[in-house]
This record gives C-alpha cells, structure tokens and sequence, in this order.
C-alpha cells in the first residue's frame, strides 16, 4: 500500500545530512511551513544551504533556524524585511552567504530543476549587477541571460488538504513556491491541515500531483499573524 | 510662476486615468498600490500580484484579514469573483511571458532612454534585495514609473546615466512625476503634460534635460 502520511513532523524528518540544500516554502505570512522548520531545527542537520523567498523574519520559523547557526548560505530574492534582524546580523558579521535572485528567475530555476531543464536563458536582469559573470545571447534582437536550475535535497512545503499518495492541494496566496519546490528537490514533505481519503480531492482541481510529494503530515492550523486564518 | 505639486493621490489618479479598460495591471509596492483607489468604476482592470493572485480585491474590512491571502508587499487582500490564484513560476511567467500590460513601479533614477534603477541605492553597506523587480520591469508590455521628480535635495531622480545599480535596461516607457509626466523613448526625454504653473522651460531647467515638447496629438488620453 501507497502510504505517505508520516505519524509526526519528527518521523517526516528523519534522516536529512549536514550540508543539505533545503527548499523551504513561503512568502510573507502565506504558506510558511513553520512546523516542519521547527522539526529541522529539532532533527539537528547543520551547514545547511536554504532556499526561501525571503531571509526569515522576527525570531521564529526561518528566523529560528537562522538563529540556531545550521544555515551556511541563504539563496532568496528578498532578505531585507523590517524585521529580518537575525538574518541582518549573521550577513553583516559575515556568518552567512547570500545568493541573491530576482523572484521570477528564482521561481524558474526552480522549475526547471524539478522539470529536468539544462538551463535557460531569461531576459530578468539582463545588464544589471546579478548578471554580472553569467553568459548572455541576444536572441530575436533581445538580449537574455543563461541561468542554471536549482536543485534540492529536501522541499519542506505547506499545503491545504492532502491524501495518502501525497497529492495536494493549497490555500489562496499560500500555494506560491510549494508546486515548483516539490518539484526540485529529491525529497518532499508537506504538512497539511487535512488528510482525507483517495477521491477525497477533485482530480480537476490537484495542484501538486502524488509524484512530486514524499511525505505528508498533518499539523493543526495556527496562526502567523494576530487576525489569524479564516476557515 | 506659481505652480504646487501634485499631491500622492492625485499622482495616483493621474497614472489611473492612463489605465484603459480591460488592461491586466501590476501595481509596485508602496506608492504604485494607490492608482488602484482611482481606477474608474466605468473601467474593468485585472489586477495582478505576483505572488500568485489575479483579479487582487481591495483591502479587507478591519478584523476580515485572511494572512493566507496577501499582496506582493505582504499586505492582507482579497480576491474579486472570478479572480484566481496561481504558483510562483506560473505568475512569472506572465510577468516575463508579456501578458501583463502595465506594470507601475516606484523609482530611485531613471535615465533618459529609460532605464530604471528602484532595487539598490548603491550604498556598499546596505544589505541588498531585488524581489520581483527585475522581472517586471523588464516582463510587462509597458513599465510605468511613478515618482517625485526631484530628490529632496532638488535632483532630479531623471538622469542622463543612472549611478545607482540598474534595475533593467532601456524597460521604462513613461514617468509621472509631482510635477510633469514625461515619456522616455530611444531619443531621450519627451513631454506629455505638466502641472497648471510649471512651463516647460522650468520643467527643463530642473531635470537639467532637454524635453522633446509632445507630439501634435498628445500620447495621453
């Protein structure tokens, strides 16, 4: 039997190495995996390269992780945040590499690893200072950059409701980098809200297909923010 | 000569006034996000977020916010009927993919043949950050800059070259400013309207660029 509902955050992490690259989900309050990074900070797995829209903010979630010294490098397209201070101190001391891509390119160089895409040339940031080293072509009279896909170890991703096989469905704005990133990498565990049965979810409406998730856990809804979610 | 700049909102509402009907529209944050407020109720425009949302509502009435449903600048939104929600890679891909008409965004310099600088104010210290930027302003059909002309030191943020590091190359297509709206075009500045009091030779003496006057039917509506 295809089972890949895991019995608890600590069981859906066990085993990531040291030096891993982790994809993790997410964009402002949406669709942050906060307990599965809590798990990884708990699992112990150090040296670590994250892949995150953002850089953390406050001192919780990535911030956490950040915090606790097991993140080598940082590749995002947007660490400054009115309150990304763990992530400032650790750059500005020297403590962390930063890889900074614009958002679309990050998204794409994420597909395409999940999409098994050699490279790609984009016209994102063609004569800016982030193209600066990387091979350039015109074509059709436009000039466009070759950029590599991204490849990951582990995606920690959160969806809505998901079934035993590991499809997946999201939530409103939360859904952002979680399909692209269960994509990329050679593992990866989504925690969810709901896990119901086969069938239980429209097929017309899946986002993320069983093939791309390898585990999934349940974790109760909380809140991010003060407001909260609305059911 | 005596001439007031025009405030935020009516900078907004001069940039929405440019909006037609139908257009698929990305509004930058900060100052940009205004123009949605004046958008003609008589216009149907499809906003778009790029972090995964088309047919973007606005602001949820206070003790409504749903922190699942947010904005590129991470602000609590809503959806219009018919809107829809997207992942990342599909909604840059209609950034770069050319099927966002218009994007607005805010600015730091913009040279005379419309390049753009808005992510890095070139300070070595500052730690920097791009998001979505770059894709945009050099992805939509036409990218929009909406900005005070001057710097608070009286410089104008128009220059011949950008100094600060680039954002895209030769993207923007029109800047409305406080005080003028200016096209920029492979031959440089060119006018399309002032504020009531401001003459074009003040205007020129300000940028410290010349101005092309506009063409004979004026570009805007």
């Amino acid at each position: 039997m295809l089972n890949k509902v895991a019995a608890s955050v600590g069981d859906a992490l066990a085993g990531v190495e040291d030096a891993a690259t982790v994809m993790i989900g997410g964009f402002g309050t949406a669709g942050i995996p906060v307990e599965l990074i809590e798990g990884l900070i708990a699992q112990g797995a150090r040296d670590l390269t994250v892949v995150n829209n953002n850089a953390g903010n406050g001192d919780t979630g990535l911030a956490a992780l950040l915090a606790a010294g097991r993140v080598r490098k940082i590749v995002c397209s947007f660490p400054r945040q009115a309150d990304s201070h763990v992530f400032d101190d650790l750059y500005r001391s020297g403590r962390i590499e930063l890889e900074l891509v614009p958002q679309g390119t990050l998204a794409e160089r994420i597909r395409a690893a999940g999409a098994g895409i050699g490279a790609f040339y984009t016209p994102t940031g063609h004569g800016t200072e982030l193209a600066k080293g990387k091979e350039t072509r015109l074509i059709d009279g436009r000039q466009y950059v070759l950029e590599y896909p991204i490849h990951g170890d582990l995606a920690l991703i959160k969806a809505e409701r998901g079934d035993r096989w590991g499809n997946l469905t999201y939530r409103k704005t939360a859904r952002n980098f979680g399909p692209v990133m269960a994509m990329a990498c050679r593992r990866t565990v989504a925690s969810v809200h709901e896990i119901v049965d086969l069938g239980g979810l429209d097929p017309e409406a899946i986002v993320t297909p069983a093939i791309f998730v390898s585990q999934i856990v349940k974790v109760e809804r909380r809140a991010t923010q003060a407001g909260g979610f609305k059911q | 000569m005596i001439y007031e700049r025009r405030t935020k909102d009516q900078l907004a509402a001069r940039v929405a006034r440019d909006i037609p009907d139908g257009a698929v529209v990305n509004l930058g944050i900060g100052q940009p996000t205004l123009v949605a407020n004046h958008i003609a109720s008589s216009r149907e425009v499809l906003l778009h977020s790029e972090n995964g949302m088309l047919g973007m509502g606005p602001a949820p009435h206070s003790g409504e916010e749903d922190y699942d449903l947010i904005n590129a600048g991470k602000q609590p939104v809503t959806l219009l009927p018919g809107g829809s929600y997207f992942a990342h890679a599909d909604s840059f891909a209609m950034i770069r993919g050319r099927h966002i008409d218009i994007c607005v965004l805010g600015a730091f310099q913009v040279s005379v043949t419309g390049d753009l600088a808005n992510w890095h104010a070139g300070d070595t210290n500052a730690i920097p950050a791009v998001g979505g930027a770059m894709d945009l302003a050099v992805g939509a059909k036409q990218t929009w800059v909406m900005m005070d002309l001057l710097t608070r030191q009286g410089n104008s943020k128009v220059v011949p070259v950008c100094t600060y590091p680039l954002t895209g190359v030769s993207c923007v297509k029109r800047i409305y400013s406080d005080l003028a709206t200016l096209e920029c075009t492979p031959g440089g500045l060119r006018l399309v309207d002032l504020v009531d009091g401001l003459t074009h030779a003040e205007l020129e003496r300000l940028v410290g660029l010349p101005v092309m006057p506009p063409p004979r039917s004026p570009a805007g509506p």
